[in-house]
């Protein structure tokens, strides 16, 4: 099924802040349905590019455009985000999931079953959210992510501050999703997670897309010297 | 030594049988506190969480403004009023001067300011959990505004009682827009006054006993909140 908001373009995305281009004409073309993944340094603009594909900062210049069309209200209710750090709400699991369908008009407590025995939480929903491991916690967000079948999700790190198990349960969730037609774009600095993952890579170092080939090739033979030096280990500064 | 004792014991008496004068005050007092509080709460936790989400021009100064107001002087508060509810005053026509409804309206004035600047405190640290989540999920403002007052509701608890502790103990404008009449107007804090300016102590003890364990009872209320809601882990 095609997913209607491809191809993403940015073109001369910008960021300024305090004069400082944190995104620097960024352009960037995704055209291809799977999972993208966006790595490079700390400070590249990696989560800001994220965000601004997300609708949730505008850039100070340039345009993003999702399937021919400018960003707007109704782009981002077919998008869902992870965040680094999951939020939850104060209430049980099963209350975080039910907020979105509520707000959304769509309740179904057959829709809550169905992503709780996906993440694997049907035991815990009646617990409270924040009681939950780091693990538990970033399953449950992830869930309530998919639970309005987004056309679209953006992970930023979802995975950085979790054990293998927790990590693999993610993982064949993201698979499985990336198959039934939404595009993933995710952040990771795990090179095994982009190894395991991606069907595309972006390389970004100070604001700017460096290179942005397949998976295979990127790991292969990186084109740019950014992206050489980053699987070397070198230090990019 | 011989007084105070004798009027501890009188004060005892008027506790222990229910004394008819004594319940009738501290009826009063809890209508008018809690009336002025449930006011004062829909008020002030609509506009407290407004100002804690919404970012307008002038934000900061209406917060500076409310802070302020949290230490208003409860007697320059009786006296505005006063001048508002009274004969030549603008409100006059109402006839609310020395009612009940008087003591509601400064008790208002008093502690709106605090449920409001408490609550947005409140809920400007949740919304700062909450924003990014919201925006992403395309909450509506309304659905927003509902779930930041349910997931912070043990936190609102203790800023209503504080409301509460601060209506319940208030005697400057309250005597002054009151008129602390006997039957009428006379509540806890203002019987206390007149009787002790009277010297007849046992009644003014008897309140005052009571008035504390209230605070107390509000106090021991709150910390109890802190700690359910900790041990639930929704703080």
């Amino acid at each position: 099924m095609p997913n209607s908001l491809l191809p993403i373009t940015a073109h001369q995305v910008s960021i300024i802040r305090k004069g400082r281009r944190l995104l620097n004409s960024l352009d960037l073309t995704i055209t291809n349905p799977g999972i993208t993944m966006i790595m490079g340094p700390n400070g590249a603009g990696k989560s800001l590019l994220l965000r601004c594909l997300h609708g949730l900062i505008s850039s100070d210049e340039g345009e993003i455009h999702f399937g021919q069309k400018p960003m707007e209200a109704k782009i981002r209710y077919r998008q869902s985000m992870v965040f680094q750090s999951p939020t939850l709400l104060r209430r049980s699991v099963y209350a975080n999931l039910a907020f979105v369908l509520k707000d959304r008009r769509m309740f179904d407590p057959a829709k809550i079953d169905h992503a709780l025995n996906m993440v694997g939480l049907t035991h815990l929903a009646t617990q409270s959210a924040r009681l939950l491991s780091g693990g538990e916690k970033q399953r449950l967000v992830l869930a309530r992510a998919l639970l309005t079948d987004p056309d679209m999700l953006f992970l930023d790190e979802a995975t950085s501050n979790l054990d293998p198990a927790s990590t693999k349960i993610i993982e064949d969730i993201l698979r499985k999703v990336s198959q039934a037609s939404t595009k993933i774009i995710a952040i990771t600095h795990d090179l095994g997670q982009a190894k395991r993952l991606a069907d595309t890579i972006v390389f970004m170092h100070q604001g700017r897309v460096c290179e942005q080939t397949p998976s295979d090739a990127f790991f292969d033979q990186p084109i740019s010297k950014e992206a050489r030096a980053f699987l070397k280990g070198d230090l990019l500064l | 030594m011989n007084i105070y004792l004798d009027s501890l014991t009188t004060a005892l008496q008027l506790i222990i049988t229910a004394d008819a004068v004594l319940l009738e005050i501290i009826s009063l007092s809890l209508r008018v506190s809690l009336s002025a509080l449930a006011l004062s709460c829909i008020f002030g936790i609509t506009l407290g969480t407004m100002l804690a989400i919404r970012s307008f021009r002038g934000r900061g100064v209406i917060i500076s403004i409310v802070n302020a107001m949290m230490g208003l002087p409860p007697v320059v508060v009786g006296l505005i009023v006063y001048l508002h509810l009274s004969r030549s005053g603008p409100l006059g026509w109402m006839g609310l001067l020395y009612t009940p409804s008087a003591m509601i309206i400064a008790q208002i004035i008093l502690i709106t300011p605090i449920i409001i600047a408490l609550t947005c405190q409140m809920i400007e640290d949740l919304h700062e959990d909450y924003r990014d989540l919201f925006a992403s999920l395309s909450v509506s403002r309304l659905s927003a505004i509902k779930a930041y007052i349910i997931d912070a509701r043990y936190s609102l608890l203790t800023v209503i009682l504080a409301g509460f502790g601060r209506a319940i103990s208030e005697v400057g404008a309250v005597i002054i827009v009151g008129g602390n009449i006997d039957h009428l107007t006379r509540v806890m804090t203002t019987t206390i006054a007149l009787e002790t300016s009277k010297g007849e102590l046992a009644l003014a003890l008897a309140l005052g006993a009571i008035l504390l364990a209230m605070a107390m009872a509000v106090n021991l209320a709150a910390t109890w909140l802190k700690h359910l809601a900790k041990r639930r882990a929704y703080a």
